[in-house]
């Protein structure tokens, strides 16, 4: 009998995680809000109930974050009685004398890094269960499931393990950890097939609501809040819109949609001849390497 | 809906990646911006087209400025009939690694040959790969057939030695295909440069190819992955062991052994997805509970009584040797297979298989980066396992440096 292939995404992400729960001592899981960590949790409380998850939920927050998400963290959280680790990107740049991200939209993107790798060497974690998927970007779609880090939380991209079959091989040294990826093999549709068949309550914002948005050059629309600063000749518009990231205010773009429900994304992603980077990310854009040089800088 | 995985192999340049990105763009799978990105790309390369299809897949730095792929990438797509999870891997002997990595999970191979050179010494070497790991279909494409012109005697010739070369890899199913890559044809639309091909295009093939399943295994094998152990107040007594069934299934009340311990219960339970069930099949992850409180601990494989595995502290399997530093006879490791993983040591190696013949060369006593040996591997604790042609999941393993930690070899248990 051949599993039906959300099944076997299922069963492969749930294997994953429980092979991360097997080997390592101090592991975590990194929650954003975002429906591929949604769908993360969802799979880990399938891989450990009635036991409860073997990892904290670990929040590296930017502060630019919409309410809208933040609110749904905590729902989350108190509703499964897990245990959530939050550490603010605020408090590093006070901390480290940082620069914050400049600019109309500024980035928070490559300071999170600094607050992961500070998270990760405060609770000693060995290895850290992400949501990235190999269909994203590129550059994603070369790294390992389990993705060796050395001790400043670097990727090498020259240097990876091979993987073999489901043979998972997360021996690190001290101070070395794993970034694990159990949806890597999922795709943005098979996501929503899932959040559909499993019945996964997402952050009001991934559905669409009329929204006031600065047009920008490029034509993406940035909803207007607390975080941008606006100039004389802005251009503010009120349209139909959904995330199809959930990722800072500040430089994740909104999509026109006229969707509603699960069902009614899946058929408008069906449609869609834009990538869910394309569409969303602003700070991709600035260079052809810009995912692989955060990586090897130690982001995920 | 079903899922095929595949992945392309061959030589260097033999257009692996152009063929995905062929197949991706003939196909419309492809999102707008990101073809934009590659056209903009493309103009630095340097090669003559509007748009340099093997960038889609060469996503690292080091592989656009050198022209070639390094690491495997992964590309997702589906039809109205399938879904598909493609490896496009790399050529070079160097990173055969990574190959292997790509080949591992596969369905089907798609094995390139450029129609000017025929068959290489890396020919040779992905299909022997394909042959080791039990790829139940290999496909082999001529390309650059634009650069032959569409000549179907220069196809039947490499088919005709390909089928040669292969008889001793005993490979399930060979079927072969004329393309062009670079220009299209035989790739999502049949070529009308030659109408003399009567088969489908690389699509309809993909489309249509039957996926050999695992299925015919009749010995229901489940390994422990970790330990369920609430020890809250209501589940005080609750003791659950999550796995994955690996192969077979398993049914509540059905007498079970327990390796390496050797002892034996009974099924009591069986949760899947958070319910009780009567029965389980093989990848369904679950929870297995036993009907004596005995200590079962990670790695721990689980049988029926009645469908013993073979269980030693010697294996003779055939591994492909994957570091970069050569390994002598004697020296020790670790032996993973799944979630079980003991120390073990390299006993011998009793013979080197030549890849241009495919036949047992004698070995000096050492193992070089991308040598494919047959050993015998000693344990420090017993293995349960089952020949790699008989049961894919507990007859592979891999073998991991102590020191540096790496995966070294890939080794399937003969
Ligand atoms: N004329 C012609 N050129 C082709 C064809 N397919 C690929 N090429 C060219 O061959 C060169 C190598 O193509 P790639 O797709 O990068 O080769 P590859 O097999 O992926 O190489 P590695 O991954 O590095 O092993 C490029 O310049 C391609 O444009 C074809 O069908 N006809
Ligand atoms: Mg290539």
């Amino acid at each position: 009998m051949k599993l039906n292939y959300l099944d076997e995404l299922e069963a492969e992400a749930i294997y994953i995680m429980r092979e991360v729960a097997g080997q390592f001592d101090k592991p975590a899981l990194l929650f954003s809000g975002g429906k591929d960590s949604i769908c993360l949790v969802h799979l880990a409380l399938k891989a450990f109930r009635p036991g409860k998850l073997p990892f904290p939920l670990v929040h590296v927050d930017t502060g630019h974050n919409s309410p809208e998400v933040i609110e749904f963290r905590d729902n989350l959280v108190a509703e499964l009685g897990e245990k959530l680790i939050v550490r603010k990107v605020e408090d590093t740049i006070k901390e480290r004398n940082l620069v914050d991200g400049k600019g109309k939209f500024p980035s928070r993107n490559g300071l999170q890094t600094y607050t992961l790798l500070d998270v990760i060497s405060e609770f000693e974690f060995d290895a850290c269960i992400g949501g990235a998927r190999r269909d994203e970007e590129k550059a994603r779609a070369k790294e390992r499931i389990f993705s060796v880090r050395d001790e400043f939380g670097q990727w090498d991209p020259k240097k990876q393990r091979p993987e073999l079959w489901s043979i998972y091989n997360g021996k690190v040294d001290k101070g070395e950890n794993v970034r694990v990826f159990p949806i890597s093999n999922w795709t943005e549709l098979d996501i929503w097939n899932y959040i559909k068949r499993e019945n996964i309550q997402l952050p009001p914002i991934y559905f669409t609501h009329s929204r006031e948005c600065v047009l920008t050059d490029a034509g993406q629309l940035m909803a207007n809040n607390e975080f941008l600063t606006l100039d004389d000749s802005d251009v503010l518009v009120t349209r139909n819109v959904r995330y199809r990231t959930v990722g800072d205010m500040t430089c994740t773009a909104a999509v026109e949609s006229e969707a509603y429900t699960v069902d009614e994304i899946i058929a408008e992603l069906k449609e869609s001849k834009i990538s869910e980077r394309g569409a969303t990310r602003m700070d991709d854009r600035v260079s052809e390497a810009a995912m692989e040089d955060r990586k090897k800088g130690g982001y995920f | 809906m079903d899922l095929l995985r595949f992945f392309t192999a061959g030589n260097v340049d033999d257009g692996k990646s152009t063929l995905i990105g062929r197949l991706l763009f003939d196909s419309d799978s492809i999102s707008t911006d990101i073809i934009e990105t590659l056209t903009k790309q493309s103009k630095t390369t340097g090669i003559d087209a509007d748009i340099d299809l093997a960038l889609l897949t060469d996503g690292l730095r080091a592989e656009r400025e050198q022209g070639i792929t390094i690491d495997v990438a992964y590309k997702y797509f589906s039809t109205e009939k399938r879904k598909f999870i493609i490896a496009d891997t790399p050529g070079h002997t160097q990173y055969t690694r990574n190959m292997f990595t790509g080949a591992s999970n596969a369905d089907l191979a798609i094995i390139l040959v450029d129609a000017r050179n025929g068959i290489t010494d890396q020919t040779k070497r992905h299909s022997i790969i394909s042959s080791i790991l039990g790829i139940p279909h290999v496909l082999v494409c001529i390309n650059k057939m634009d650069l032959v012109n569409y000549d179907e005697a220069v196809f039947n010739q490499i088919e005709a030695d390909y089928n040669e070369f292969a008889i001793p890899l005993k490979l399930n199913k060979i079927s072969f295909l004329p393309a062009s890559a670079l220009a299209g044809d035989n790739v999502v639309k049949s070529s009308d440069k030659m109408t003399w091909f009567k088969g489908p295009s690389l699509m309809e093939f993909l489309e249509n190819v039957e996926i050999i399943e695992d299925t015919e295994i009749k010995d229901s094998r489940f390994q422990v992955q970790y330990v369920i152990r609430p020890q809250t107040e209501e589940l005080h007594d609750y003791r659950g062991y999550a796995g994955s069934v690996l192969s077979g299934s398993f049914k509540k009340g059905d007498a079970i052994q327990i390796f390496p311990s050797e002892i034996i219960s009974e099924i009591s339970k069986i949760e899947r997805n958070g319910v009780e069930v009567e029965e389980a099949f093989a990848s369904e992850p679950i929870i297995l509970h036993l009907k004596d409180n005995i200590d079962v601990s990670r790695g721990s494989t689980i049988v029926p009584f009645s469908q013993l595995p073979s269980t030693e502290k010697e294996v003779n399997a055939t591994i492909c040797w994957m570091d970069n530093s050569s390994f002598k006879e004697g020296q020790k490791l670790l032996f993973q297979q799944n979630s079980f993983r003991t120390k073990a040591v390299l006993k011998e190696i009793e013979s080197k298989i030549d890849i241009h013949s495919f036949k047992d060369l004698e070995s000096d006593g050492t193992m070089n980066l991308n040598d494919f040996c047959n050993v015998r591997i000693k344990t420090a604790e017993t293995v349960s396992f089952d020949s790699f042609r008989k049961n894919r999941k507990t007859g592979a393993f891999i073998l991991i440096n102590e020191n540096t930690n790496s995966t070294v070899a890939a080794g399937v248990i003969g």
